[in-house]
């Protein structure tokens, strides 16, 4: 299976619109660095993200969450937050990474 | 280049700054007088601990006119002016004083 | 800036300026390069004011933690900015309202205005600085 990448943020470039239409159920998706804002709760996009759960697997970096003032309470139910060692893991668990550039 | 405190090897740039803040405690900056043949006083630490707090609040080393307004609010106007800093440190308040607190180089400063 | 350029009492009877924040911290180089402009250019005496819109307003997000991310936190510097005279902050209502948030999520006293005070205040500037 495929794990999709995205580092910019939804606000500014369609990278994560991209991604998500092209995310096939059964496949991930991981955010970080400015990625990590299409993660959260009350914006804009947020349905985009809590429709797709259940069929994709969507994860935050922690790390770069933390940085940008976030925490696991203001991330969309659902989204998994990962480590470092858990974003190897993702890597290493899934055949092809996409990053959405 | 690198100076001795404590017997251990601490590295600076070349302007004499701490490569690394975390490496900071209160002998380096006695070092560091030292190098440029000065002696630290209770005046000179009251400064130079202003900085540390400073900078542990606002993550900067602050400008010269900004600290000389602080210095003035915390510890009294006769001691908020330009003369008396340069007297203490007549390398320059922000610079020469920031640098035996361990803090980066004032932004700003050339 | 030399240190000897100092002057106290100097009067502001500089130009207009308009600094204007779009991006995220962290991500990119623009917001802690535009904090550091901000800061050199205080020392001028001018008439500064900053804007922050799309992901410029979580420049100000409170409670940013870099540990884990090993980058320095440059937030608690914003706060410092009252004491280089720049006092005017303005964040974009609509960008905020975007993200869901809040000046009760931010970390310095901000004034909220809309995309035509916004446009007003661009037009009134005598210089924009764009990051």
């Amino acid at each position: 299976m495929l794990l999709h990448t995205v580092n910019k943020s939804p606000f500014e470039r369609n990278s994560f619109a991209q991604c998500m239409g092209h995310a096939k159920k059964g496949s991930s998706v991981l955010l970080i660095e400015d990625g990590v804002f299409a993660a959260l709760k009350g914006a804009a996009n947020e349905s985009v993200v809590s429709n797709a759960i259940g069929d994709i697997g969507v994860y935050v970096l922690g790390p770069d969450l933390n940085a940008r003032g976030m925490t696991d309470e203001d991330v969309i139910d659902g989204v998994k937050i990962v480590d470092y060692t858990g974003f190897v893991e993702l890597a290493a668990e899934h055949d092809v990474v996409q990053s959405w550039l | 280049m690198p100076i001795e405190v404590n017997g251990k090897s601490i590295e600076t740039d070349e302007e004499g700054y701490l490569a690394d803040l975390n490496q900071w405690e209160p002998e380096v900056a006695t070092v560091m007088a030292a190098i440029d043949d000065a002696e630290l006083t209770e005046t000179h630490w009251e400064v130079i601990n202003f900085l540390r707090e400073y900078y542990e609040e606002y993550q900067i080393a602050p400008a010269v006119r900004v600290l000389t307004k602080a210095i003035g609010k915390k510890l009294g106007k006769d001691k908020g002016n330009s003369k008396y800093l340069y007297e203490l440190f007549p390398y320059g308040p922000a610079k020469q004083a920031c640098k035996y607190a361990g803090l980066p180089k004032p932004t700003g400063c050339v | 800036m030399s240190e000897e350029d100092y002057e106290e009492d100097g009067e502001m009877n500089g130009k207009k300026f308009l600094y204007v924040n779009r991006r995220g911290p962290y991500g990119t180089v623009y917001a802690l390069e535009s904090l550091e402009v901000v800061l050199i250019g205080a020392a001028f005496e001018q008439d500064v004011s900053l804007a922050f819109m799309d992901d410029g307003v979580y420049q100000l997000k409170k409670g940013q933690n870099t540990d884990g991310m090993g980058m320095k936190n440059f937030s608690p510097t914003y706060r410092a900015l009252e004491m280089y005279d720049v006092e005017k902050l303005f964040v974009s209502k609509e960008s905020m309202d975007e993200r869901g948030l809040t000046t009760e999520d931010l970390i310095v006293d901000v004034e909220v205005i809309d995309n035509a005070a916004m446009a007003d205040l661009m037009e009134d500037a005598e210089v924009v600085l764009s990051f």
